[in-house]
């Protein structure tokens, strides 16, 4: 593949088994073993009933569109050339208030709508890397 | 209870030429800034005991400003990390330690090249993508600009909020700003130049994003009794708050990140109970507001958040003129962040303070008695309610 030119993630010990699913195409989100919350991003407590027991639990990778935006005007280098493109922020169907931010594909920025459901796809970004997005589910 | 009610008050206030390049260090705007609010409240610089600021991207410590004020003795100093949440806060620190018995005269200061130094925007640097920014930055959310949008887009999804509502955020404070001499931006505009800024992160046009500034501010505290001994009528410190609910900051300091938890009901929803229960009023007792404007939507959300109108209604309020001077509830008076300039909170603060002085010249909104102040930082923030 060509060199990637975006910015990458930088995962740290309480991420990397996000990242290392990512890498096998899993959507992994951390879990409470108590009280079944789950968290996003990950925390070393559960912030529902303070448990320190954690699992990694694959997730169905489906959600709705729950806020987006579109960039016209790029401060960060590696986007200048990019716009317009759309963030959005994907709630996963597992949990209110479980949101993932990230980039659709197969999706022209016009056609994204609030609650429009979507699934998670991965693109390999690198060796080490894959980026979760999300297309509309058809 | 025996609360922090009128205990102490606000002296003295102080700003520095507000502009997109000082040509100066911060350092030299701190103390200029500290030297005018000094002198506006009638001290002499030696008998400032205690210096409070707070940071984020360009400052200078405490200390360094008591060095060069010449201060002989220093007590107590504080520099709280923080940014749009801590102008309020730092009034408050400071109104606690006149209370406590740890300060005499306070002087509370922010000071920042925020333009020509270090720019919270970013100037072409790549951030580190660290912490919440890792799941963030990679996919083009690199700014505070992009987690605000959420704020309008929500508000926009859940009450039907709209772009012109937005942009009568903007056209009614640089009308505001018209009548400040000290406001960057004093051209008057119209709902359709609004609607011709151009698109930076839609929901977002230019006109809803605060200036960069470079600039200092001061404000003086002390105790009610020995404000009534200085030179102006003393503002008292009537009811303070500080804080919010669920998720005040993201996941590994990455502060423009925000993920979790609402982005229609933010921080003033929290504090407004304590806030008005220490005052004793209720918002129809306030006589002008001046809100956090880093965005415009952060207008809307705390006009709500605050008790002026109902959850989801703030759109039409602004609509319908009603933060105008001269109508129900001024907000802005000076042009807040969006005009006047953004020094990260003091400045609607001191502003507050020429309002209930009386001092407001062309823009003095009539029989102004009671102020609300709010400062915001994503899910947390402070306040206060200020009365002449």
């Amino acid at each position: 593949m060509g060199e990637y030119k975006k910015p990458l993630p930088t995962p740290d010990i309480e991420t990397k088994q996000y990242w290392e699913g990512c890498k096998r195409h899993e959507l992994l989100i951390q879990r409470c073993k108590d009280c079944g919350t789950y968290c996003f991003p990950p925390m070393p407590m559960c912030p529902g009933c303070q448990s320190m027991n954690r699992e990694w639990t694959k997730v169905s990778g489906r959600g709705k569109i729950y806020s987006w935006f579109v960039v016209h005007y790029a401060t960060h280098p590696d986007f200048v050339d990019d716009v317009p493109y759309a963030v959005v922020l994907v709630e996963l169907d597992e949990q209110a208030d479980l949101r993932i931010p990230s980039n659709m594909v197969d999706c022209k920025i016009e056609d994204i709508k609030a609650g429009m459901p979507v699934e998670v796809v991965f693109e390999d970004v690198t060796d080490e890397i894959s980026l979760p997005k999300f297309r509309p589910v058809r | 209870m025996d609360t922090l009610k009128d205990k102490a008050a606000i002296a003295g206030i102080g700003w520095t030429k507000f502009s997109k390049n000082s040509g100066v260090s911060v350092l030299s705007l701190a103390v200029e800034a500290c030297k005018k609010a000094i002198d506006d409240a009638g001290l002499r610089v030696k008998e400032i005991d205690v210096i409070v600021t707070h940071n984020m991207s360009d400052s200078v410590m405490p200390q360094e400003v008591a060095t060069c004020l010449g201060l002989p003795n220093i007590g107590y100093h504080l520099e709280y990390w923080a940014g749009g949440p801590a102008g309020c806060q730092i009034i408050i620190n400071a109104a606690m330690a006149v209370v406590t018995g740890m300060a005499h005269y306070v002087v509370c200061f922010r000071a920042l090249n925020g333009c020509s130094g270090r720019r919270l925007g970013g100037k072409g640097e790549r951030p580190p993508t660290t912490g919440e920014a890792q799941f963030l930055i990679p996919y083009g959310w690199t700014s505070f600009v992009h987690a605000f949008t959420h704020c309008a887009r929500r508000h926009m999804i859940e009450y039907g909020t709209t772009p012109q509502q937005l942009g009568m955020v903007a056209v009614t404070q640089r009308k505001h700003a018209s009548m400040n001499e000290r406001a960057m931006m004093r051209t008057p505009i119209t709902i359709e130049d609004y609607f011709n800024s151009r698109m930076i992160a839609e929901p977002f046009r230019l006109l809803d994003i605060c200036l960069e500034t470079d600039g200092g501010c001061a404000v003086v505290v002390t105790s009610a009794e020995r404000a009534r001994e200085l030179k102006h009528r003393p503002v008292y410190i009537m009811g303070a708050a500080i804080g919010g609910g669920p998720n005040p900051t993201p996941y590994g300091m990455s502060t423009f990140g925000w993920l979790r938890g609402s982005h229609t009901e933010l921080y003033g929803k929290y504090i407004s109970p304590q806030l008005y229960g220490m005052a004793g009023v209720t918002p129809k007792n306030i006589n002008l507001a001046e809100l956090y404007d880093e965005m415009s939507i952060a207008v809307l959300i705390q006009l709500e958040d605050f008790g002026f109108c109902k959850k989801g209604e703030s759109g039409p309020f602004i609509e319908e003129g009603r933060i105008e001077i001269g109508k129900e509830l001024p907000v802005n008076t000076h042009g807040g962040f969006l005009c006047e300039g953004y020094l990260h909170g003091l400045n609607h603060i001191a502003e507050a303070v020429s309002q209930l002085r009386g001092d407001a010249g062309e823009r003095q909104v009539k029989d102004a008695e009671i102020a609300l102040c709010t400062s915001l930082g994503m899910q947390v923030g402070s306040a206060l309610i200020l009365r002449r």
